[in-house]
């Protein structure tokens, strides 16, 4: 570990945030999983949610139960557990296969993200299902996983006008990110394809198909027959 | 049981939000001023926590399904029960037809109606706050509209007489909110965060239950607003590309890619609430110590209220 982080912030009197580093990196989004993991499990009384992110975790707090003195205790204590981020190698999160339908009116940028990169639909398919991508962080809507990983040769800019409507379920790329649409929102991303898969669903038994720290696949199920391969 | 039959322009049911699936993307929700939700639940004889109907600016009006007691807290409005007026901040027992109606609010933005027994609406996620972007929690996942019929739960306090005057706020079109500068306070020269400590800042129509836009002298970055994305508390007051802070409130997404000047201490949340497009807004440093000293002041000071008025049914 850097000798200079983590680093501690205090945000207002309601959090702390704890920052790993200034990168997406993988060593340090491990470190960021492994006390995310490690407080969620310790169920800390006042603790109210921890929010891991790519190099960072955000620990929200009622101060009527718990001080930061107590809460940089607790983290500590994990910290100093050394052993535990070899143990998080070992225990990395689940694989979880993602069925995607490129192109077509699931995917209405394909042919554009093509275009872009001077390759075929074929190719992009291919580069976008090869890797093994990691959940780095769950945000901008319930459920919607950040992904790392991206092959290089696929970083796209984001449309010039964003859609208002993009309908759940569907899969984009934005810059050095590909990610999916959890519930149908406004958004800018190139969308190259869906999945039948719920992201969220509030009123499951299981309301996330994805949690922080998981680990991704994307199958392609179905090529639709007007894109150019 | 509690029928709408003018819900004015956003009512919405909360409680006091939803913890625990930050992680997962879910925003906390919740009232966007708390204390005036706790105190009515304590009035009406509920837990504190129990969901309440959020009105934005007024033109509300509803019919009680059946006898039962409720209070009005919030912002400062005319309210008439069967077109006589009523007093905010005090519990009044209804009989079945009776109707309440309030009027635009005159200070403020926010009133809360709690009834006794709270609105039965399910519990999703462990909340029955509203969460109108994505469509889940309160009453059916949206907004209020006429004819809706909610159901009521019972209390398990009595209501509660009188209020300590404490608790009654005053609020003010010049606003003064304190707040503790980070997470991010290094992204801005030092000349900027005096220029925010001292500056007058003015509320924007933009504004909503996500957050409070304003207006007032642009904020520059040393480098840029981007950071990589982080979690965000209550009250943080993020300043993106045009220098312009947004203060985020109890819809705000779990995580954002811009920077965070500072954060509103938790005591000042409902004050910030209760702010209109054209109210003046400053913002006073204070450090952390402090903030949380002021704010287990008030919640002693509540904890302790609440104690000598509760009484078990």
């Amino acid at each position: 570990m850097n000798e200079t982080y983590p680093r501690y912030h205090a945000c207002g009197d309601s959090g702390l945030l704890v920052e790993f580093g200034t990168v997406i990196d993988p060593s340090v989004h491990r470190q960021v999983m492994h006390v995310y993991r490690t407080l969620k499990a310790k169920n800390i009384g006042g603790v109210l949610d921890v929010v891991p992110a790519y190099a960072s975790l955000l620990v929200q707090i009622d101060p009527w139960r718990i001080s930061f003195e107590r809460l940089r205790m607790e983290i500590d204590e994990v910290l100093a557990d050394a052993s535990g981020t070899e143990q998080e190698h070992a225990a990395e999160g689940r694989i979880v296969d993602i069925p995607v339908s490129y192109g077509g009116e699931d995917g209405p940028d394909l042919e554009e993200v093509c275009r872009y990169h001077g390759l075929s639909a074929k190719e992009v398919i291919a580069l976008h299902t090869a890797p093994l991508y990691t959940v780095y962080m769950i945000g901008f809507t319930p459920g919607f996983p950040y992904l790392g990983g991206l092959d290089p040769r696929l970083i796209t800019p984001r449309r010039t006008t964003p859609r208002k409507r993009v309908p759940a379920g569907s899969v984009g790329i934005a810059d050095r990110q590909t990610g999916i649409y959890s519930i149908d929102s406004p958004g800018g991303w190139q969308l190259i394809g869906r999945t039948p898969l719920r992201l969220f669903d509030p009123k499951g038994k299981r309301p996330f198909l994805l949690e922080p720290g998981d680990r991704i696949r994307f199958v392609p199920i179905l090529v639709h027959k007007e894109v150019p391969i | 049981m509690i029928r709408i039959l003018e819900p004015g322009p956003f009512a919405t049911v909360q409680d006091l939000g939803r913890y625990g699936y930050q992680d997962r993307g879910v925003p906390v929700s919740g009232a966007m001023d708390p204390l005036s939700l706790r105190v009515g639940n304590v009035l009406v004889g509920n837990d504190e926590g129990a969901a309440g109907i959020e009105i934005t600016w007024g033109g509300f009006e509803a019919e009680f399904g059946e006898d039962g007691v409720f209070c009005l807290t919030g912002a400062q409005a005319d309210a008439r029960l069967n077109g006589a007026p009523i007093p905010f901040w005090n519990p009044l027992s209804v009989r079945k037809g009776d109707r309440v109606r309030i009027d635009t609010a005159s200070v403020g933005a926010r009133i809360y109606c709690c009834v006794a027994g709270g609105m039965d609406v399910p519990i999703v996620m462990g909340s029955r706050s509203t969460y109108v972007k994505a469509g889940f929690g309160g009453f059916e996942g949206r907004v209020l509209q006429r004819g809706d019929t909610l159901a009521c739960g019972k209390p398990p306090y009595r209501p509660v007489p009188f209020i300590d005057p404490h608790w009654v706020p005053l609020w003010g079109e010049d606003v003064l909110v304190r707040c503790v500068f980070g997470p991010q306070a290094d992204a801005f020269p030092e000349e900027i965060l005096e220029i925010f400590g001292s500056s007058e800042y003015i509320v924007t129509s933009r504004s909503d239950r996500m957050g409070i836009a304003l207006d007032g002298t642009p904020l520059a970055h040393r480098t840029g607003p981007d950071i990589l994305s982080d979690g965000i508390v209550s009250g943080a007051v993020q300043v993106p590309g045009d220098g312009r802070p947004i203060v985020l409130m109890a819809d705000r997404q779990t995580t954002g890619g811009y920077t965070k000047i500072a954060t509103v201490i938790r005591s000042d949340i409902p004050r910030m609430a209760q702010v209109l497009p054209g109210y003046r807004i400053r913002f006073e440093a204070v450090d952390p110590s402090e903030a949380r000293w002021l704010t287990l002041k008030e919640e002693f000071r509540f904890r302790r209220w609440v104690e000598s008025v509760r009484s078990e049914r």
